[in-house]
């Protein structure tokens, strides 16, 4: 099953994740990081979603797995 | 042989420098250009190799290595302030980042929506009964962008035409470099006074908060220099290319007033193709690095090419069409990397009232000169333009 990893080292806050995906994602409100709320994904449109956030986050924080 | 000196005339408003489409298809795509300060850079063209370089930590970001891309022939006075952010590599960048960012979430900027309506709407009823034809850039572009930032930080607003005025100085390449120096310092000085009231009397804003978190006042204040010149142009810039670009397709702009989901992807679109911070993506390298095929040396200043990266055909399909329903947010115009723009979510908020704003309450808006005839600032590090005449019929 596809699985959405975060690593909140490398996370700097762009938000990116959080505007393709408000249902798999959002931010912690004291530094921004990234706060994963489904980490997998329900559906293929939902998997489709997650692999535009992991190929868009700035700091290649996000990745899934299988 | 000497590298040819870097074009930064672009073939048409949304189009690169035909010298930078150029370079996207050579083999490489990358090649070596001369910068106005003599320095002899990298040039990248391909959004896969900008992306390979924004995200690789062998290349830096900090300004006072005498080897950083610039575009003026004197060094830069350094003195003025510590780094801000923007200046910062690892690791010392990440801790500054996230002392700021939470400030700037999509839940926080959603929930300045209201606030922005109401900015946006009092300056259209203020433009609205004012003489016809208004300039959209004094009227709307400048002001609202200005206001925002201006509250968010906790800077005074009546102040604004002192700080409109050096960031423009800052910014543009037709001011010597003395004069951006008197900017600086100017503007330096002025945010220096109200950090130091801020710290003795706290207030409930962005750089009030950074002070009761403990964040040194001189990197406070190095803060509010970037996010006071970031928030001010950039904005600005993209209200008035949007706003014409819109006008300049009706039946575009008729499906955004039916739809306003169709907003959001718009903006995207309009990003792109007008990449405004085009030259932001500097980087020196610090350790040798092969990118497509390319050694590029330790202390090697790169330039990125943004502009032609993001209508590289590799990366996108018709890459010089605009499509506003194209949905595709892989550009680099608010940058890759670490440094990706802050602001980026504000920006994409403003832009999103505005344009809805407009396009409900006056539709019949439009432009009094074609949009080909409008001044374009080709002389700034930011792009956009000076003027945008508008006019509307009276209210059926």
């Amino acid at each position: 099953m596809t699985r959405i990893v975060a690593d909140l080292d490398r996370c700097v806050g762009a938000g990116q994740c959080v505007l393709t995906d408000p249902d798999a994602f959002d931010q912690s409100d004291d530094d921004g990081t990234v706060v994963v709320l489904r980490d997998t994904p329900a559906d293929d449109d939902a998997v489709k979603r997650a692999q535009v956030a992991v190929d868009i986050c700035p700091s290649r924080a996000l990745s899934l797995t299988e | 042989m000497t590298a040819p000196a870097l074009q930064t005339t672009r073939r048409c408003p949304y189009a690169p420098p035909d010298e930078h489409t150029r370079i996207r298809d050579t083999d490489s795509g990358i090649t070596q250009v001369t910068l106005p300060s003599g320095q002899v850079a990298w040039a990248l063209s391909r959004l896969e190799h900008i992306r390979a370089m924004l995200t690789d930590p062998r290349f830096s970001s900090d300004r006072q290595n005498p080897n950083f891309p610039r575009f003026t022939r004197e060094q830069p006075n350094f003195g003025l302030m510590r780094p801000s952010i923007i200046q910062l590599d690892p690791p010392e960048h990440g801790p500054a980042r996230k002392a700021v960012v939470g400030e700037f979430t999509v839940r926080r900027m959603a929930g300045l929506r209201p606030r922005i309506q109401q900015i946006v709407d009092e300056h259209i009823d203020a433009m609205l009964a004012g003489p016809r034809p208004a300039d959209l850039v004094q009227a709307l572009s400048l002001p609202v962008p200005s206001l925002v930032i201006c509250e968010q930080l906790g800077v005074p607003y009546r102040d604004h035409d002192f700080f409109q005025a050096r960031s423009s100085a800052l910014l543009s390449r037709a001011v010597t470099n003395e004069g951006r120096q008197q900017a600086a310092k100017e503007l330096r000085d002025y945010l220096k006074d109200l950090i130091a009231e801020k710290a003795a009397d706290p207030t409930d804003d962005l750089l009030g908060r950074q002070l009761t978190q403990g964040n040194d006042p001189e990197d406070v204040l190095s803060l509010a220099f970037l996010l006071l010149i970031a928030g001010h142009e950039t904005t600005a810039n993209m209200i008035s290319l949007g706003v014409v670009t819109l006008l300049e397709r009706p039946d575009e702009l008729a499906a955004l007033r039916k739809d306003p989901e169709r907003t959001l992807p718009a903006i995207e679109e309009l990003l792109r193709v007008y990449t405004i911070a085009e030259f932001a993506n500097s980087r020196v390298a610090v350790e040798d690095v092969e990118i497509g095929g390319v050694t590029i040396r330790a202390g090697d200043p790169v330039l990125a090419l943004s502009n032609a990266a993001n209508h590289d055909p590799s990366a996108f399909d018709e890459a010089e069409e605009i499509k506003l329903d194209r949905g595709a947010r892989h550009h680099i115009a608010f940058g890759f990397g670490i440094h990706q723009c802050l602001g980026q979510n504000l920006a994409r908020m403003e832009l999103q009232i505005v344009f809805d704003t407009l396009v409900r309450r006056i539709p019949t808006l439009r432009l009094t000169t074609p949009a080909d005839s409008l001044r374009y600032k080709d002389d700034a590090f930011i792009y956009g333009i000076h003027e945008v005449p508008v006019t509307w019929d009276d209210p059926a």
